[in-house]
């Protein structure tokens, strides 16, 4: 029994692992599709990766220890993310590791490993990069934190299988709130993985850029890690987003069969599909922001977040009163 | 009150965990005083007594986690000292033991540092220094082990003196002058604010004891006043705002030892003196106290970690950044006094906790990161942002301890400092179940506030840590900068190894926090025996496991390594930095300190009053100069001395200095005591 929710966790990273890039890949053949061009193969994203680890790496003279390891931690941690968050089934051995709370803390982790690996040679486009990171990341943190307060109101937790579970045990309640919380999570969610309206994945234009601002110094075998590690965090998120608002289909505690498994598994890519379609459609029909109007976009979603939390307090008084 | 004989206490200091304590505390003044013997010779006074004081340090260390890990049943003793029928009185209970478990903690690290840090020709004579520094050591133990207001008072005082010389040891400076003056006079308005507060609180008895004033109830309003006058007085202790002035000054001007012993140890006593008045004096009466301290808290977090972000002199910096989570201890003890006022004690003892871990941590690591910047300021006589750089180069020990205390600060898992902001958050989310409308709907924009301060606290640690060690070198003469001696490092480690064994295993200061928070609110969050994971609740509610977190991503690391060598190559060329083709970059083209906290001074420009100067884009020599200052300094702190000084001008006509007009002024009042008393 032990051993089998091993194995099931031990599958459920692997899974993640493989199909991240594809995700991504997915996501960009419907870009180009929805701007009538002709689009890359699904497979594009592997064979940029297979290309990039046999390559011989360009490492700047005065480079230091951390530059060469952050790639590793970086990729290190969004594995590990990938095991915490039930996107298969709930009852996984490192589900207990961490909360939404700390995971949010882990890509905080992730996110200043890369900042400072940016700053470490000491160009200017790294130490800007670094700069528009963090502020990316410390506007977009109420926001997430907001959105989890909204589910700890619904069901009682920030674990995510207690709220994968809870969701399971009562299907029929939908209440207005977790709409506005959606909302603001996806916008989270496009600020946090360098998406169009804050930023361009597919970019040239070095001033406008964040994340790959900061990827500028690496080549080969580091930045095909960094890459990795970029789509395993979209994946991720997409995960979290699903646990919290779009749970049908995960294996939940108790249901251990092969075939809750395999439901588990097309819902999976069933999900991923529409969720990459939808997010290319956003990303295709909205222009970028300037990067001073990023607080407004930010202010927003943490604005929808709190919105959310106040129409759950005042229905909640008015059904117990 | 009888008095002891001195058989009776060799006898009392027989056994107990309280008297060796004693003991242990009374070596430090010896140590200080036999620092006199050879004031000159550094060799005597630095290698020699200050490893010894942190042995003691180490003693303390052990004696307080002994006494945690027991009953914790209060133990007394009362010494025939002071003044007649006013004997000190000293206690040790489980929230004095954890709070001397953290003084011995940081303590042993920062003695060790300073044991190879102090050298000749740096102000004050060793000898000198080594007799404040034991001093100020030795008070802050005995404010922790006060048993009643009086020798509270005299070893509170003992303290700010000690540490006031200390902070004006390069006295031939005028700013550190200035700077410890202004410290003198903010820690003096504090005691008097805390001596009416004892006086408020002992409620017509006349009795100074803890126990007595543990024991007399006050009414509502007396009670607050004495609440109110302890938040004023170890809050200007502590540096809440608006009575942080003194905080960005005499931290920076001390010597770095003496910085991480302020702010790694002695804000802690004003957090202690606040848990011990509020809820074991005053026995938390009303909510809208913890309304108070909470916004308070909240309000200081915030401010601290944006103004931080702005600073380019790293010392200032991290001051600001102490300002920032003593507002987050603060925030803490706000939320528990709410729960507890509400009568819902187990989210009281997870706020608690979560204080209590949180002013753990902050003495670790921001004693680790006060210590690195004295190696930086050794190695390169530069405090200022601009004009360092690269120094993971050149002094990679400190780098890498630097970045653990770097990590730690800024809340990231696996180490302490997320432990505690997570505690934090968690109990935010219980606040939906407190009885007042109002209060569940404000306050999780405080949560949401605290998210912000956590998350500019990376940013200002990115800053703090990209700017001195990463990068170019922005001066040429640092790329021979030395890396910190033996002694120094073995502070540095103890302090990071701190950071991370608590970050990893928080089960044993949860456990040591748990005796606190049993004895004040009579309840402990979940003890949970497991090693993997921490559940403040409950495990289906909310759980985090450092251990397996940083099992995760070393395994992670080691497997895609070896991947990675064994399926493609480990190949490297070393060329030029790359930066999009432009080959004539220098280290002046990197972001400097100003220009990192640009995103800030831009969006949270309501904080600061900034005063510009630009260039004009013809100027051949441009100089670019910007100031930011304090809006409570014109808003607050020039009024009142200004208000201060014309008052004293007023009463300077009495003063007309001669001895006729004086007597007139005797008889006078002599004539109107006499018409009240009759």
């Amino acid at each position: 029994m032990r051993v089998l929710t091993f194995a099931r966790q031990f599958g459920e990273v692997v899974l993640a692992i493989a199909i991240a890039p594809l995700f991504a890949g997915w996501i960009a053949q419907c870009r180009a599709w929805l701007q009538n061009r002709s689009a890359p193969p699904l497979t594009q994203t592997y064979r940029m990766l297979r290309k990039l680890f046999h390559k011989d790496a360009a490492l700047a003279v005065d480079a230091s220890p951390l530059f060469r390891t952050a790639p590793y931690v970086l990729f290190g941690t969004m594995v590990l993310a990938a095991a915490i968050i039930p996107s298969l089934a709930t009852d996984l051995p490192f589900a207990r590791a961490a909360d939404a709370i700390a995971l949010i803390g882990l890509f905080a982790t992730a996110r200043v490993f890369m900042s400072l690996a940016a700053m470490d040679i000491g160009t200017s486009f790294g130490t800007l990069g670094a700069r528009r990171e963090m502020m990316i990341g410390f506007l977009a943190e109420p926001a997430l934190l907001m959105v989890l307060f909204n589910a700890f109101l619904l069901y009682g937790s920030t674990a995510l299988p207690s709220l994968v579970d809870g969701y399971a045990s009562h299907p029929s309640v939908i209440d207005p709130s977790v709409i506005f919380a959606a909302v603001a999570f996806v916008m989270v969610l496009l600020a946090e993985n360098a998406r169009v309206p804050i930023d361009n994945p597919a970019t040239h234009l070095e001033l406008t850029m964040i994340h790959e601002a900061m990827l500028l110094e690496y080549s080969a075998r580091h930045l095909a890690l960094i890459e990795w590690a970029s789509s395993l965090k979209l994946f991720n998120y997409a995960c979290i987003g699903f646990a919290l608002f779009l749970p049908w289909g995960i294996a939940i505690h108790g249901a251990d069969g092969a075939s809750a498994l395999l439901i588990a598994v097309t819902a999976l890519i069933v999900k991923l599909a529409l969720a990459g379609a939808a997010l290319a459609l956003i990303e295709s029909v909205s222009a970028k922001l300037r990067i001073f109007r990023a607080p407004e976009f930010l202010a927003m979603a943490f604005l929808l977040a709190v919105l959310g939390l106040l129409v759950h307090l005042l229905l909640g008084v008015s059904t117990h009163a | 009150m009888s008095v002891y004989s001195w058989t009776s206490i060799i006898t009392a200091f027989s056994g107990t965990n309280l008297s060796s304590l004693l003991l242990l505390v009374a070596v430090w003044p010896v140590l200080g005083f036999a620092g006199l013997l050879r004031p000159r010779s550094v060799r005597f006074v630095a290698r020699l007594l200050f490893p010894l004081g942190a042995l003691v340090c180490v003693g303390v260390l052990l004696k307080a986690g002994a006494f945690l890990a027991s009953e914790c049943v209060p133990q007394e003793i009362v010494l025939p000292l002071g003044l007649a029928n006013l004997p000190f009185h000293f206690r040790l209970d489980a929230l004095s033991g954890f709070f001397l478990l953290l003084l011995g903690l940081a303590g042993a690290g920062i003695s060790t540092f300073a044991a190879g840090y102090f050298r000749a020709g740096e102000g004050t004579s060793p000898g000198l220094l080594g007799l404040q520094y034991h001093i100020f050591l030795a008070s802050m133990a005995v404010v922790i082990l006060a048993g009643d207001a009086y020798l509270f008072m005299v070893a509170w005082e003992m303290m700010a003196l000690s540490s006031y010389f200390l902070v004006t040891s390069q006295h031939r400076i005028p700013e550190i002058r200035r700077a410890g003056f202004l410290y003198l006079l903010m820690a003096h308005l504090g005691a008097i604010c805390i001596l009416l507060s004892f006086g408020a609180m002992q409620g017509g008895s006349w009795q100074f004891t803890f126990d007595a004033m543990r024991g007399t109830s006050l009414t509502p309003f007396w009670a607050t006043a004495a609440f109110t006058l302890a938040l004023l007085g170890f809050g200007a202790k502590a540096g809440l705002v608006p009575l942080h002035v003194w905080l960005p000054e005499a931290h920076p001007a001390a010597p770095s030892p003496v910085s991480a012993m302020m702010s790694g140890l002695m804000l802690k006593t004003a957090i202690y003196a606040m848990l011990r008045i509020t809820f074991d004096l005053l026995h938390v009466q009303f909510w809208q106290w913890g309304v108070a301290v909470l916004a308070l808290g909240l309000f200081s977090a915030l401010f601290g970690a944006v103004f931080a972000a702005v600073q380019t002199d790293m010392k200032r910096l991290l001051a600001y950044s102490s300002i920032e989570n003593i507002g987050l201890i603060f925030t803490g003890i706000g939320l528990a006094i709410l729960f507890e006022a509400s009568n819902l004690r187990l989210f009281a003892a997870l706020a608690l906790t979560a204080a209590l871990i949180h002013a753990l941590n902050h003495s670790l690591f921001k004693s680790l990161l006060f210590l690195s910047t004295g190696t930086v300021l050794h190695a390169t006589k530069q405090r200022s942002l601009g004009k360092l750089g690269g120094l993971i180069r050149s002094m990679p020990w400190v780098a890498v301890l630097a970045l653990i205390g770097t990590l730690s600060i800024a809340g990231l898992p696996p180490l302490n400092g997320f432990v505690s902001e997570w505690l934090l958050l968690q109990s935010f989310l219980f606040t939906a179940q407190i009885p007042h409308t109002f209060i569940n709907m404000l306050v999780p924009l405080g949560a949401a506030a605290l998210a912000l301060t956590v998350a500019l606290a990376a940013y200002v640690m990115v800053k703090f840590y990209g700017v001195i060690f990463l990068g170019q070198p922005r001066e040429p003469s640092l790329a021979h900068a030395h890396d910190a001696n033996w002694l120094e490092r073995i502070g540095l480690m103890w302090l990071a190894a701190g950071c991370v064994a608590i970050g990893i295993l928080p089960q044993f200061a949860l456990r040591a926090a748990a005796a606190v928070t049993g004895a004040l609110l009579g309840q402990t969050i979940a003890p949970n025996a497991s090693i993997w994971q921490i559940a403040p609740i409950a495990p289906e509610q909310a759980s985090y496991s450092g251990l397996i977190f940083l099992a995760g991503i070393v395994a992670v690391v080691g497997v895609a390594f070896v991947a990675v060598r064994l399926l493609a190559h480990g190949r490297i060329r070393r060329t030029p930095a790359w930066d999009c083709g432009y080959p004539w970059q220098n280290s002046r083209m990197q972001d400097t300190a100003e220009g990192f906290g640009q995103p800030i001074r831009h969006m949270f420009g309501a904080f600061f009053r900034m005063e510009r100067d630009l260039p004009s884009p013809y100027d051949s020599e441009p100089r670019y100069r910007i100031h930011i200052e304090d809006r409570f300094w014109r808003g607050i702190y020039r009024p009142l001395a200004r208000a201060v000084q014309r008052s004293a001008d007023a009463m300077s006509v009495l003063q007309g200095g001669r001895l006729s007009i004086y007597l007139l002024f005797s008889f006078l009042t002599l004539i109107v005591l006499l018409v009240f008393i009759l």
